[in-house]
């Protein structure tokens, strides 16, 4: 393997990571400041990326995508949010499993009523198409970078929100004490759709920005919700900070484990077997990555102790 | 309670008239379905354990129905291709009896609840939801990438297995064979509630500090309620892949999880029917909302959300009034 393949493999890991950050932000934000566990989060990626595909086929334009995305994201997150979600605060987190799985039927469904079985297609734009060169080398496709730096800046301007500005002061304020701070006469369930819609919208504009590099269809939001899950409970279930270092174990352990893992047991054994056991630990490894942190840690690398 | 009883006798009835009327009506796809309700209330019974008695949400039930699946399949492939499981140290042959793959079945999934919980049962609350999701998932990806079994395509087994004195491949007689493992499996759930043991996990669930002052450890109860649940799982499993004659890794995805889940809390968590009351409505509306629509999984998720948010206790705790069973 060379050190080249090798770069491009960790930016393939930071690219992933940084769209799984975007994903977990919302879960973990959701869960800390409400208590509410949101199977439903994967359908507003799936809403998101179905928005921009639509648009940008209206349109053509692929910043205009990008807010319809953003914007029907939000808007579905807080109509679900204002119908369905805020009954299930009090209840317990089995009634919250069950009425968000529900939603994921209810989305995934009504998705393919809207706009049928086939998978649609998102383009990346002209002006981020082809690759660049990078310093040493190495080739790599623009748009994967763009979205690299996207991921970044939206994550950067997430902790300043959350450090600096007044929301973001309701929204810690939230996670340590829910009833003072209704108390004190902020309004809580203001408080609690804009958290909501917040979320959705970054997973909204993950499912914008990864549709363009896959295909958008049904069911394309299970898979990375089941991941952004391994991301916050790895990181510590309501920890921003906790969600970006577990977004980037997990993107680089699943990326470079599919790479690295074949070629290590190739040391040792047949090809063919060392490519099998590769494949099947690789895909594995994140959540024996998972397992062992909660093993170690019970509530996560950066969560409060239980 | 005597109204609970009444509901209980009521689903009973119901589960052997439809049948009954099936075979005289010679419709043996209806048969199909009453077999399929019956695995799944198995499944489903499995899991009650765990999540009613013992309050252990867990979102990873599909690994042990998936192991059941899976220890059905390798052994019965072997049998179908010739081939001994096992060489060395010692010689291993398949089976294609029930009992020898249910026994196997049982305690693989067992085994591996024991594993699993032992692990997870560290946690508790969202994380425990978590740590079980991603255990199930890990044995997906492992199923999918096992290509020795099929990998992603599953493996297909082509008669269906034997009883010793059944002609398991007449439809009225695999159903009788299910209706009566579920009936054994439902009486032994009954019993473990009652015993001192069923109560200590009751009480775990409750108050564990107050278990543990009367010397009772919660987690080594817990455990042994989970690898419980998860062998009552697996048994379905077994069942489950011998009534479709086929395993694929679908029987260890996050939806089968959830599936299982659902048929618990449709019917009433905690209650010793809710279970079969459950799957028999999951069953049936998928059979008649099937054939309104094609997107029956949105008229699905909107009772479900009906149910979680006004209708809690499901299906018999609606009918039976919010009261838990004391006897």
């Amino acid at each position: 393997m060379t050190i080249l393949l090798f770069v491009e493999q960790v930016l393939n890991g930071l690219q992933f990571g940084v769209m799984l950050f975007l994903m977990a932000a919302g879960l973990t934000l959701v869960f800390g400041v409400m208590g509410l566990i949101n199977l439903a989060h994967g359908s507003l990626y799936m809403v998101g990326a179905f928005a921009a595909a639509a648009v940008a086929g209206w349109t053509g334009s692929f910043g205009l995508a990008l807010i319809a995305a953003l914007a029907a994201a939000a808007a579905a997150g807080a109509l679900i949010e204002l119908v369905v979600i805020r009954r299930l605060y009090a209840r317990d987190h089995l009634d919250q499993v069950l009425a968000t799985f529900a939603l994921i039927l209810i989305l995934s469904e009504g998705t393919r009523w809207v706009f049928g079985s086939f998978p649609l297609y998102l383009d990346v734009p002209v002006y981020l198409s082809g690759p660049v060169t990078l310093p040493g080398g190495i080739q790599y496709p623009l748009y994967r970078l763009a979205i690299i730096a996207v991921g970044l800046a939206v994550a950067a301007a997430l902790f300043a929100l959350i450090a600096k500005t007044r929301l973001g002061i309701q929204i810690r304020a939230g996670e340590a004490d829910r009833e003072m701070i209704a108390a004190l006469g902020v309004d809580i369930s203001k408080l609690y759709t804009a958290v909501f819609a917040l979320g959705a919208a970054l997973a909204g504009l993950a499912g914008a920005l990864v549709g363009a590099i896959q295909s958008v269809q049904v069911g394309m939001g299970e898979p990375v919700l089941i991941l952004a899950f391994v991301v916050v409970v790895i990181g510590g279930i309501g920890s921003i900070k906790g969600a970006f270092v577990g977004a980037l174990l997990v993107g680089m352990t699943d990326t470079l484990g599919g790479v690295l893992l074949p070629q290590v047991f190739g040391l040792v054994m047949a090809p063919s077997e060392a490519a099998a056991l590769g494949a099947s630990l690789s895909s594995m490894s994140i959540y024996i990555l998972m397992a062992a942190v909660l093993v170690v840690r019970p509530s996560g690398l950066f969560g409060a102790a239980a | 309670m005597k109204r609970e009883r009444a509901i209980n006798a009521a689903v009973v009835l119901a589960m052997l008239v439809v049948p009954l009327w099936a075979w005289m009506a010679d419709e043996p796809f209806i048969l199909t379905l009453a077999t399929k309700v019956a695995i799944l209330a198995l499944a489903g019974v499995g899991l009650n354990i765990a999540l009613g008695l013992g309050g252990l949400v867990s979102f990873g039930h599909a690994a042990f129905f998936g192991i059941g699946g899976y220890a059905m399949g390798i052994l019965a492939s072997h049998v179908q291709s010739y081939t001994p499981l096992m060489e060395w140290p010692l010689l291993i042959e398949g089976s294609k009896s029930m009992p020898v793959i249910w026994v196997v079945a049982m305690m693989a999934s067992g085994l591996a609840a024991l594993v699993i919980g032992a692990l997870s049962l560290r946690t508790s609350g969202v994380y425990f939801i978590m740590i079980t999701l991603a255990f199930g998932q890990m044995l997906y990806y492992f199923a999918i990438s096992w290509s020795a079994y099929g990998g992603e395509d599953g493996l297909s087994i082509y008669v269906r297995n034997g009883f010793p004195g059944l002609n398991t491949l007449d439809p009225v007689q695999f159903l009788l064979l299910c209706y009566a493992v579920l009936g054994v499996v439902l009486f032994g759930a009954a019993r473990l509630a009652r015993s001192p043991f069923g109560l200590a996990l009751s009480a775990a669930r409750q108050s564990a500090a107050r278990v543990e002052t009367v010397g009772i450890a919660p987690y080594r109860v817990r455990l042994v309620a989970f690898a419980i649940s998860g062998a009552v799982t697996g048994l379905a499993g077994a069942l489950y892949a011998d009534l479709n004659r086929f395993v694929s890794p679908t029987m260890f995805s996050w939806h089968t999880s959830g599936e299982i889940m659902v048929f618990v809390i449709l019917g009433g968590v905690a209650r010793l029917f809710g279970p079969v009351a459950g799957a028999a409505l999951y069953i049936l509306l998928e059979h008649l909302l099937g054939g309104v629509s094609d997107y029956w999984q949105i008229w699905l998720g909107l009772l479900l959300l009906a149910v979680v948010l006004f209708a809690r206790g499901g299906l018999i705790g609606t009918l039976a009034g919010r009261e838990v069973a004391h006897d």
